[in-house]
C-alpha cells in the first residue's frame, strides 16, 4: 500500500549517493568484530564519510548488512551526538562550553562563532562550508578555551584567532591543527578515521603540545625524576 | 618531587613511533612478560598495588583476578580486554595527550593485560571527538602488527592476540564500564544493572576485564621495575606515579606527573600558582563529579583516602582551579546542564532529576530564583544520589551540594541582587579582544 510517504532512500541535491563500495567497506569493518553488531558505530561513521550526515539511506544500509530493522539502527544513531541528522559542513566547528573552557572564555567565543558566522548551535552556513555547536569537554582543559574543527584541536583560542580560523575555513583555507596532523582533513575524511580506515597523516603532527610537556620540563629543570629501575630488575 | 614515568619521553619528537618507543626499552616488558606464568603477572600487579587511574580506584590486579579461568563455566568461554579510552569527565585530559604522545606504552599494557587474563581478543574503545588521537592508535596497531608483538604466536610464545581500535561517537556515559560495553556491542550506551559484573558476564556476556588507559600503561613499568619499585611511589594504600591535569586559572596548566599524596599546594609552588593578583576559590580534585574543595583544603594529600578523607574523591586527578573572579552558581550551573545533556534517560531520578535542576540553577544564576530554590536543589540532589544505576547521578549531585555547602552565602546574594561577578573578568584574554 503506497501511503504518500517519501521513500527513504530519496538523496537530497548536492549529496553524494551510497555506493557498492560503502557496502564493501562496511563488510570489511563487520569482519574485525566477533559480533556483527558490535560494527553499528564504526558503519555510521562511515555513512557520515560519505554523506556528511546519517541519511535515512545510511541506516537503510546499516540494518540491511547487520540484520537489523531501521528502528533499532536509528535508535542508536540518535542517541550518540557525533551523528548528525543534516548534513555537516565541510568544517564542523566546536567550541567547548563545559564549565572550565565556558569561564576561561568559551562562552565569549561561542558568541562569537555564532555573531560572525550568522548561525546558530547546530546550524550550518548558507555555502554549506562551516557547521557549528558547542560542545562539552573535549580533554583538553590545559589548552583552554578549546575549539575543535572537525575534531582536532585548535588549543588556546581568544576572539580574534577564531574569528580568523572561522574566515579561513570558510574561504576553504583553514589552518593546520595545534595538534595535530599537517593539513585539516574534510568533516567526510575524518569520518573515514573514525570508521577505522587510516588516512596515513598519524605520524605528522607534534608528540605533545606544550602544557602536556610542561610537568616534564619543570622536572628537568628540577632535576626530579622517578627512581631508576632495580639493578635485579634492570 | 616530580616523577615522570609514562610522560619521561614526550618531549622527543618521535615518542609515538615504535623507533622512539623501543629506545627507551619499550617492548622490552613484553618479552619478560611472555617468560612469566599469568597468574604471576596478576599476583605482580596486585602486590604493586596499582589501583584504577580511571576514578573509582579499584585495585587493578583483583580486577584481573576475578576473571574466571579455566575450562569450566563462564571461565570456558572467550575473555576479553576493553580499554576505556573515552576519557570525558570535565577536567580530565591526562589519557587523550598520553595516547597523542605515547600509543605504544598502552599497546604493550594491552598485551600484557591480556595475556595474563588470558584473553585473544582486546578492544580500545577511544572516544571519537578526537580523531589525532584515533590515528596514532592505529598507527602504533598496526606497526605493533609488522613488528610480531600482535597478532598469531607473538614471539612464539603460542599466545595469539587481535587487537581492534574503536572510536566512540559522542557520550560520556559511554565511560561508566557497563554502558561502554552496551555501546561496544552496537546498542545504545546505558549503564548496565549489576550484579553480574563485567568479571563474569562483560562483553557479549563473556569475562571481561575494564581498564583506563593509564591503569593499562602502567602496567610494562611494574614488570620492568617490580611490584617494591612501583610501590616505593606513592602513600601507604595509593601506590606508584600518576599523572595529575592541573587547569584553570593557574599560571601554567598543564600536565605532572609525580607520587600519588601530592597536594595542591605543592603542584602550585612548583608551577607558579594562581594567576596574578588572584586567589584560589574552588577547585575539584578529579573532575566536575567530585564535591568541590577550596583553599582550606591545599594541603589535602592527593591520594585516594586522603582526599576521601577532605569529604571529595581522587577521582581522575583533574585538577580544575577557579579563581576569585568566578561566580560558582554559574559554573555549577554549566556542569549541570553537561549532566542533563549527557543523562542517558535509563533511570528516571537522573533523567528528571539533572532537567529540573538545570531549571531552578538558570533561576538563580539570573537573580530570579528564591531561597527555596536552594533547598528544592538541595532536595532534588537527595533524590537523586544513590537512585540511579551508575555514578551519572551521583556525580551530577557533588558541584551541587558541595557548591552550596561551601558557598551559601553567594548563592543568597544571587537571590538578593542577581550575579555579582563579571564574566569578563574570569576569562584569560579580558576584555580587550573581546
Amino acid at each position: 500500500m503506497d501511503l504518500g510517504l517519501p521513500a527513504t532512500t530519496v538523496v537530497p541535491d548536492g549529496i553524494p549517493p551510497l555506493t557498492d563500495d560503502t557496502r564493501r567497506e562496511a563488510r570489511e569493518i563487520i569482519a574485525r568484530y566477533p559480533r556483527s553488531r558490535s560494527a553499528l558505530l564504526p558503519m555510521l561513521h562511515l555513512v557520515q564519510s560519505v554523506q556528511g550526515y546519517v541519511s535515512p539511506a545510511g541506516i537503510s544500509l546499516c540494518a540491511e548488512e547487520l540484520e537489523l530493522t531501521k528502528a533499532e539502527v536509528g535508535a542508536v544513531a540518535t542517541f550518540y551526538t557525533m551523528y548528525r541528522r543534516r548534513p555537516a559542513g565541510s568544517y564542523h566547528v566546536g567550541v567547548c562550553t563545559n564549565t572550565l573552557c565556558a569561564v576561561l572564555g568559551g562562552d565569549a567565543l561561542f558568541a562569537v562563532a555564532k555573531e560572525h558566522l550568522g548561525i546558530g548551535n547546530n546550524e550550518t552556513s548558507a555555502d554549506g562550508s562551516v557547521s557549528l555547536e558547542h560542545i562539552e569537554c573535549n580533554a583538553a582543559c590545559d589548552y583552554a578555551p578549546v575549539v575543535m574543527v572537525n575534531w582536532e584541536f585548535y588549543d588556546n583560542q581568544d576572539p580574534q584567532s577564531l574569528r580568523g580560523l572561522l574566515d579561513a575555513c570558510q574561504a576553504g583555507n583553514p589552518p593546520a591543527p595545534t595538534r595535530g596532523p599537517s593539513r585539516l582533513v574534510s568533516f567526510k575524511e575524518m569520518s573515514r578515521v573514525l570508521a577505522g580506515f587510516n588516512d596515513g597523516l598519524g605520524q605528522e603532527g607534534v608528540a605533545a603540545g606544550p602544557a602536556s610537556l610542561i610537568g616534564l620540563d619543570l622536572a628537568r629543570q628540577r632535576g626530579d625524576v622517578a627512581p631508576s629501575y632495580p639493578a635485579s630488575e634492570a | 618531587m616530580l616523577t615522570p614515568v609514562l610522560s619521561a619521553h614526550w618531549d622527543e619528537a618521535d615518542a609515538f613511533t615504535l623507533e622512539g618507543y623501543a629506545r627507551h626499552r619499550g617492548y622490552e616488558a613484553l618479552t619478560k612478560a611472555l617468560k612469566t606464568d599469568p597468574d604471576a603477572l596478576i599476583q605482580l600487579v596486585k602486590d604493586s598495588g596499582l589501583r584504577g587511574r580511571g576514578g573509582a580506584g579499584f585495585p587493578t590486579g583483583m580486577k584481573w583476578g576475578f576473571i574466571p579461568q579455566g575450562p569450566e563455566g563462564q571461565g570456558g568461554k572467550p575473555h576479553y580486554l576493553v580499554v576505556n579510552a573515552d576519557e570525558s569527565e570535565p577536567g580530565t585530559c591526562k589519557d587523550v595527550p598520553f595516547m597523542l604522545a605515547n600509543p605504544h606504552a598502552l599497546l604493550e599494557g594491552v598485551i600484557i593485560a591480556s595475556y595474563a587474563i588470558r584473553a585473544s581478543h582486546a578492544f580500545i574503545y577511544v572516544r571519537g571527538e578526537v580523531t589525532h588521537v584515533v590515528r596514532r592508535l592505529h598507527d602504533a596497531v598496526q606497526q605493533a602488527y609488522s613488528a610480531g608483538h600482535l597478532g598469531k604466536d607473538i614471539h612464539g610464545s603460542g599466545f595469539d592476540l587481535e587487537v581492534v581500535v574503536h572510536a566512540g561517537a559522542g557520550a560520556y556515559i559511554c565511560g561508566e564500564e557497563t554502558a561502554l560495553l552496551d555501546s561496544l556491542e552496537g546498542y545504545r550506551g546505558q549503564p548496565r544493572l549489576r550484579p553480574p559484573f563485567p568479571a563474569t558476564h562483560g562483553l557479549y556476556a563473556c569475562p571481561t576485564v575494564v581498564n583506563n588507559v593509564e591503569s593499562i600503561a602502567s602496567v610494562p613499568s611494574i614488570v620492568l621495575g617490580g611490584a617494591e619499585w612501583f610501590s616505593s611511589m606513592g602513600t601507604e594504600k595509593s601506590k606508584g606515579y600518576t599523572l595529575y591535569s592541573l587547569s584553570g586559572h593557574v599560571k601554567k596548566p598543564g600536565q605532572y606527573e609525580a607520587p600519588l599524596g601530592i597536594t595542591l599546594r605543592q603542584l602550585l609552588d612548583l608551577s607558579g600558582g594562581m594567576r596574578d593578583g588572584r586567589t584560589l576559590k574552588f577547585w575539584t580534585p578529579g573532575g566536575s563529579s567530585t564535591p568541590l574543595l577550596t583553599a582550606d583544603h591545599l594541603d589535602v594529600p592527593l591520594d585516594y583516602e586522603g582526599v576521601t578523607a577532605a569529604g571529595s574523591m581522587l577521582g581522575t586527578k583533574a585538577l580544575q582551579c577557579f579563581d576569585d573572579t568566578t561566580c560558582v552558581v554559574r559554573a555549577i550551573l554549566r556542569w549541570t546542564e553537561f549532566y542533563a545533556h549527557e543523562s542517558c534517560g535509563k533511570c528516571t531520578p537522573c533523567r528528571e532529576g539533572t532537567y529540573w535542576m538545570v531549571q531552578i540553577l538558570q533561576r538563580l544564576e539570573a537573580g530570579t530564583g528564591t531561597e527555596e530554590d536552594i533547598a528544592t536543589l538541595l532536595d532534588t540532589c537527595d533524590n537523586i544520589f544513590g537512585r540511579a544505576f551508575c555514578a551519572l547521578g551521583d556525580g551530577a549531585t557533588s558541584p551541587i551540594v558541595s557548591g552550596v555547602q561551601l558557598f551559601r552565602d553567594e548563592f543568597l546574594q544571587h537571590v538578593a541582587g542577581g550575579c555579582p561577578f563579571d564574566p569578563v573578568a574570569s576569562t584569560v584574554f579580558g576584555a580587550v579582544t573581546a
